[in-house]
């Protein structure tokens, strides 16, 4: 037996740009495309991209693999060639073992179907021999607490125990590679603590295990060694804080940003125009992830085509669970109250700070508004732009726990002896 | 432990051309096979206030209305036999065939969460989705037994060859639904033009009329049409209707149905590396 479960080779996955998300061709486009191209003489270039391209690495048996990056990284493309669901484009890898994938929980569930059926047939998706199956049933149905409902169309489960039982599924199987993406971005954080008790179970178990997540306190926990992808590159492969401090400290997601151009904006708007959101981390730098231990800021760029008396632009923070964190208004502060009963045309940014030691670990989205109380809103996105606080070094994290709330205030206790 | 048997070594890379069929790997997985068909059968039927009793009621209505144009208005020979049996008789492959040609060629689509998430032999999906329209057949047969028992009329020993005949209408929609599959998930024309060419494919089916109204010089032709085969085929071994070199009319019917098969597996396995991608 090779030492290696997994060997990847010089590994590349090319797209061309348009054929993951934009409608679908009809067989008339595709003629008249072949047609064409056969009397031109060079047809125009289809526009590609790499989603990954010359990643090599080895992964030794039994061990556990971080994978890390911000989104377009290439994270999901390479889960999605190692669990064979696409072919690479180029080079090549090389899988001792039966691999187990988590790429979504519950995929082939049935709304119609009870918890028992569904069982079987996500099991048998997931490819799980029926007698395998029945010897793990109990112990699926245990780990998901839907024992009362197991014989209830799953329509009529919560959304929690909807997932409980997908994931129940899933981590049963038992494959001797698993590769996890992101699963543990949902559900609560009772949920989310028994996931993670899982997958360090299987890791203690020997079996090889590639984790990819947002969530670095758990790749803290649960992996010894991470990879760092960036634009589809690996960047990066070191024991997992090296590699964390690496990915957080260069502020390697500069997605931390929202443009709006020109046509995006509803005419309604006007005068006000919206240019951009960002996100910028103590050092200044635009990024996806800020950390919780350091002040941070968030901007709101715009252009006034005409003066407007009493605008006022802010932004609003949820949780990705929907619960608002807070509402907070540029004008919110009299003096600026005065400063601006009429805001003259012209380009503005207006800054929010955020003190260090504010937000709990986590994604959170940002909304933007503008308006003149009772008058008019002139402008609103709920859901401008997403970031995501890092929690490494906040109060409370010797202990690997996730802790309840938005909020992570680092609030000053005194310990008496009475 | 499943899949334990092949889990040697694994060389992912990129294929080019003509794939090797592999169908092992379709073995290996024949319980999702057994799964999908069940899932098929159970969900169609929740919630619905007749159940199986559809089973009956489409061939069943589709008889009446062709036993009222076709057979009393039209005079449509009938070989004959009655022609309510006469046609219901050659409504039941029918049925199957068309059904499991439809769910077939959208079965890719139709499951394209499944593509994008998780492996397994592609293969899977066309065939459950073939196979589940049989145990309407059975029912719907069941009905037909009824019928020809109150018409007076009892079947040969050619009943025998009846499931051969059912393997030749299931061959034929797999074979189709293969090619038509793998193109829908490119070019969703493919969802329009379905009822179309199953309508058109009705007409030059002998479903409403007998082979015998088709000129002799014709028939070998007109057997190419696999579903030629089938339906005479079973109104002989039913009905114990004749028809001249019927034999020959099934061995086309069949060597047809085998090329459009095997020519529908290449396809599709050439097409499946950009399922996930294109769905």
């Amino acid at each position: 037996m090779s030492r290696y479960a997994i060997q990847v080779r010089d590994l590349g996955k090319q797209y061309r740009i348009g054929t993951i998300v934009t409608r679908y061709p009809t067989l008339r486009e595709a003629m008249v495309d072949r047609v064409q191209s056969l009397f031109r003489r060079n047809h125009h270039p289809t526009e590609t991209i790499w989603a990954l391209r010359h990643v090599s690495f080895e992964v030794e048996h039994g061990k556990v693999l971080g994978v890390i990056g911000r989104n377009g990284a290439g994270k999901s493309t390479l889960l999605k060639i190692l669990s064979r669901v696409t072919e690479p484009t180029e080079g090549e890898a090389e899988i001792h073992g039966r691999v187990g994938s988590l790429l979504e929980v519950g995929t082939g569930f049935h709304p119609e179907l009870t918890g028992r059926e569904n069982i079987y047939l996500n099991g048998a998706i997931l490819g799980m021999k029926r007698t395998e199956i029945d010897r793990k049933f109990d112990e699926i149905v245990a780990f998901a607490e839907v024992e009362p409902f197991i014989d209830t169309p799953v329509k009529r489960y919560s959304s929690g125990m909807y997932l409980r039982l997908a994931f129940a599924v899933a981590a049963h199987l038992e494959p001797e590679i698993l590769v996890v993406d992101e699963v543990l971005a949902v559900g609560d954080a009772e949920f989310q603590r028994k996931c993670l008790g899982k997958m360090g179970e299987v890791a203690r178990e020997g079996r090889t295990v590639l984790f990819v997540s947002h969530n670095m306190s758990a790749i803290l926990r649960l992996t010894e060694e991470t990879l760092v992808l960036d634009k589809g590159r690996l960047v990066m492969r070191a024991p997992t804080p090296e590699a964390v401090d690496f990915y957080l400290s260069q502020g390697f997601s500069q997605t931390g940003e929202r443009i709006w151009h020109p046509d995006e904006v509803p005419a309604a708007a006007a005068p006000f125009r919206p240019i951009a959101l960002r996100i910028r981390n103590a050092q200044g730098q635009v990024v996806d992830t800020i950390r919780s231990v350091e002040p941070s800021t968030i901007e709101i760029e715009y252009e006034l085509s005409a003066p407007i008396p009493g605008l006022r632009v802010g932004l609003y923070l949820m949780s990705t669970r929907g619960e608002y964190v807070f509402t907070s208004f540029d004008t919110d502060d009299p003096e600026h109250f005065e400063q601006f009963a009429v805001r003259p045309a012209g380009r503005y940014i207006s800054r929010c700070l955020l003190p260090a030691n504010l937000l709990n670990e986590g994604r959170f989205v940002v909304g933007v508004n503008a308006s003149a109380y009772r008058v008019r809103r002139y402008f609103q996105d709920e859901q401008a732009l997403t970031f995501t606080v890092d929690a490494t070094g906040a109060p409370g994290t010797q202990w690997p726990e996730p802790r309840l709330g938005a909020v992570r205030p680092r609030l000053e206790w005194q310990v008496e002896v009475a | 432990m499943a899949l334990r048997e092949q889990t040697a070594v694994t060389i992912i890379r990129p294929s080019r051309g003509w794939a090797a069929l592999d169908l092992r790997d379709v073995w290996l997985y024949r319980e999702l096979v057994y799964f999908l068909t069940w899932r098929d059968l159970k969900v169609r039927y929740k919630q619905t206030l007749l159940g199986a009793a559809w089973a009956v009621l489409q061939p069943f209505l589709t008889m009446v209305v062709f036993t009222i144009f076709f057979g009393n208005f039209a005079k449509v020979s009938s070989e004959g036999l009655p022609y309510p049996v006469f046609s219901y008789t050659a409504l039941l492959p029918w049925g199957l065939f068309a059904k499991a040609l439809n769910d077939a060629s959208r079965s890719l689509v139709g499951n394209s969460h499944m593509l994008t998430k998780i492996y397994f032999p592609r293969l899977i999906l066309p065939l459950a989705s073939v196979l589940s329209g049989v145990v309407d057949f059975g029912i719907a047969f069941l009905f037909l037994l009824g019928m020809m028992a109150y018409y007076g009329i009892y079947p040969t020993w050619g009943l025998l060859i009846l499931p051969v005949l059912l393997l030749l209408a299931l061959i034929t929609a797999l074979g189709v639904g293969l090619w038509l599959s793998a193109l829908n998930v490119l070019y969703r024309d493919v969802g329009y033009a379905l009822p179309f060419l199953t309508q058109l494919w009705m007409f030059v089916s002998p479903i409403i009329y007998s082979i015998n109204t088709v000129p002799e010089q014709w028939r070998l032709v007109y057997a190419l049409n696999p579903m030629t085969g089938v339906v005479q085929g079973f109104r002989w071994a039913l009905l114990g209707s004749q028809t001249e070199q019927l034999g020959l009319i099934i061995a086309i019917s069949s060597g047809m149905a085998l090329i459009i098969l095997i020519s529908g597996l290449f396809y599709f396995r050439r097409m499946e590396r950009l399922f996930a991608d294109r769905v």
